[in-house]
């Protein structure tokens, strides 16, 4: 069948949904050079970054990096003080907010208390100039999509808290928006409900094709949902890269802390051969064998970042691995699943390893004051420069 | 709440209310007095309230002082309800902080002083005396009281709830009036009311800004008692006691009623959590 072309590729599409590596692709919004100033304290500082349909877009960082104040901005709350703010190519900043075609998810959901759970999802589109038969039947269909059938001539304070999410969601996404902003949305809830949320987040995103834009401070949260990770600081953006390539290959340090466990070691680099690179980083301890794909100037300064869970842990020395140190346990942190090792291999400096508790703890190898070896591929951490 | 009964609590409480009503008592007591005297009792009767009904005057001050009471305390409830709004929820301009202090102002400011600089105001603007001057004047110093009602409402509401209708597709002035208002209407009724019972009760700012045909009925109290006491003053007293008292009752058991339901919904928020 002369279809079967473009299913296929329409399949190879969806599974690598990256629209940010065509170069033909046309970003939805655009943030250029945008600077937000609320008198001396600069909020955000000179951010650039492009967001592309069926994004799911996280703003990652911890509270005061800007994060809220850029989606604040998207929303029309905020005035960018210098830079453009492009939709389709359009420079949004001067309409109102009730004029863009964004609409938003609140942090304490906003629900208005004196309406119903149908009123509330009623409210925008009875704004707009929709049809009243239609209008019933959208806010059917959003009760529907977040099974609150049942609730639906109840007021907000009759509520529990995940109900109340779900209005804020319905009802933010009544009006069909072409960007769904969303302001801390899980933050109220508990751990356990907010990881089924998250899900049902990705769910929804999926079914109706909408952007959406997540502001949060929880890193697991970003990593679960998200199409790409902008991580902020300071009103800057440190990174913004898919979860895989943030954890996998942060670009500086900051962005290597703040995302998941991480062993840091400074030291100097000796570069050789097919982007393969030494690191002295103490007196007298063999040097660290790594690559990386930045070039690198002998003997400059730079960083060694290597996860936990990429450090194997063994108590005998192991035969052909590139990187091999030996140290004595300090403490071990013990997490059910898995064991972190605080290995001692030098006066003061602390590696930290991982790894899975496959035996029960009685019958652990391990213990405190044993000498280990770390041990670790040359390709299994990253160097750094920042 | 716990300690015991003692003769001393009980003295201390004995006091406290005899200090509080035993003139209000004596008033309502002798208001069914049937001597002409106020101060000997000859019998009970209820002939005061019946030659009430008949004093021309008097009913001309009642009807004057509730005309005058509802059309200042509804202008001082818009002008009030505005100013909260610009002050707690407006964009910042300079001098807000002052304006916001300045508004407070005349809470404190002696009533004779505002009662004379209005007169003075009046009289240079030329404008007659009369029901309308009254009304001015009322609005003016009740518009505060209502302001200070509103803006602690407004203080305490979800900055969000705006911008969330804003954001829904609400012009600055559908989102006041769809959501803001309904939010803030029990400040604003209880400021309507403040600034209602304001008015009836007022007698200096009224004596300084009335004119020959508007006396308002405090104001004729006074000027009888001056003349006399009469037993028809005790009656009318009374009946403005007990009006009084109807809506001191009323207003709680409503606000009881609310604390109820309240407490009812939170049940029902909490049953659905566990299904």
């Amino acid at each position: 069948m002369p279809t079967t072309d473009s299913d296929e590729m329409n399949i190879a599409n969806s599974h690598t949904f990256a629209p940010w590596d065509e170069a033909s692709a046309v970003p939805l919004i655009s943030f250029k050079n945008v600077v937000k100033k609320f008198g001396d304290f600069t909020a955000i500082d000179n951010v650039s970054l492009d967001i592309y349909e069926k994004e799911f877009y996280s703003l990652l960082g911890p509270s005061g990096c800007g994060k809220t104040t850029l989606m604040r901005m998207l929303a029309g709350f905020e005035k960018p003080t210098a830079g453009q703010i492009l939709f389709d190519g359009q420079d949004i900043s001067p309409l109102p907010p009730n004029k863009r075609p964004f609409n938003m998810m609140f942090q304490s959901y906003a629900l208005f208390p004196h309406l119903s759970v149908v009123e509330n999802i009623a409210f925008g589109l009875k704004r707009s100039n929709m049809p009243k038969a239609e209008i019933n039947q959208r806010v059917d269909e959003m009760l529907t999509m977040v099974q609150l059938q049942q609730l639906a001539a109840r007021k907000p304070a009759q509520l529990s808290g995940g109900q109340r999410q779900r209005v804020a969601l319905a009802r933010s996404l009544a009006k069909r928006p072409k960007l769904l902003l969303l302001d801390e949305p899980l933050g109220a809830l508990d751990k356990k409900l907010r990881q089924e949320t998250q899900f049902e987040l990705m769910d929804i995103q999926e079914k109706l094709g909408t952007t959406f834009i997540i502001v949060t401070h929880d890193q697991e949260e970003a990593m679960t949902v998200s199409s790409r990770v902008a991580v902020m600081n300071h009103g800057r953006i440190q990174q913004v890269a898919t979860p895989a390539e943030i954890y996998e290959f942060p670009n500086s340090r900051y962005v290597a802390d703040f995302i998941g466990d991480i062993n840091i070691l400074e030291g100097h680099c000796q570069t050789g051969a097919d982007n393969q690179l030494q690191i002295h980083w103490a007196e007298g301890i063999t040097p660290i064998n790594a690559t990386t794909n930045t070039a690198m100037r002998d003997d400059s300064e730079c960083y060694f970042a290597i996860r936990p869970e990429k450090i194997s842990i063994s108590t005998s020395p192991p035969a052909d691995a590139e990187n091999v140190i030996q140290g004595k346990v300090l403490d071990i942190a013990y997490l059910g699943n898995l064991s972190t090792y605080h290995v001692e291999v030098a006066p003061g400096c602390v590696i930290k390893a991982q790894a899975a508790n496959q035996k029960r703890l009685s019958r652990r190898d391990i213990s405190w004051e044993q000498t280990v070896w770390l041990s670790w591929t040359s390709t299994a951490g990253v160097v750094l420069t920042q | 709440m716990n300690q015991r009964f003692s003769w001393f609590n009980a003295t201390s409480l004995a006091l406290g209310f005899a200090f509080l009503y035993i003139p209000i008592l004596s008033l309502v007591i002798y208001s069914f007095n049937s001597s002409k005297l106020v101060t000997v009792w000859a019998g009970f009767s209820t002939k005061w309230y019946g030659a009430l009904l008949n004093n021309e005057a008097f009913l001309d001050a009642a009807f004057m002082t509730l005309k005058i009471a509802f059309v200042s305390s509804t202008l001082a409830t818009i002008l009030g309800t505005m100013a909260a709004f610009v002050l707690v929820k407006g964009i910042a301009f300079p001098g807000r902080t002052l304006f916001s202090a300045m508004i407070y102002a005349p809470i404190v400011m002696p009533e004779v002083i505002t009662g004379l600089s209005l007169l003075l105001l009046f009289i240079a603007i030329g404008a007659d005396r009369g029901m309308t001057t009254i009304i001015l004047a009322h609005a003016t110093f009740s518009m505060c009281f209502v302001s200070v009602v509103v803006s602690s409402r407004l203080v305490s509401m979800d900055n969000s709830l705006e911008e969330a209708a804003l954001d829904l597709g609400c012009t600055p002035l559908d989102a006041f009036r769809s959501v803001i208002l309904p939010l803030i209407a029990p400040a604003v009724i209880s400021g309507w009311l403040l600034a209602f019972t304001l008015s009836l009760d007022d007698l200096v700012i009224a004596s300084f800004v009335s004119g020959p045909s508007s006396t308002t009925l405090p104001m004729k109290i006074f000027s009888q008692v001056r003349l006399g006491v009469s037993p028809e003053i005790n009656a009318l007293s009374t009946i403005m006691i007990a009006i009084v008292t109807v809506g001191v009752v009323v207003a709680s058991l409503v606000s009881k009623r609310s604390v109820i339901n309240q407490r009812k919904q939170e049940q029902l928020a909490a049953k659905s959590t566990i299904e």
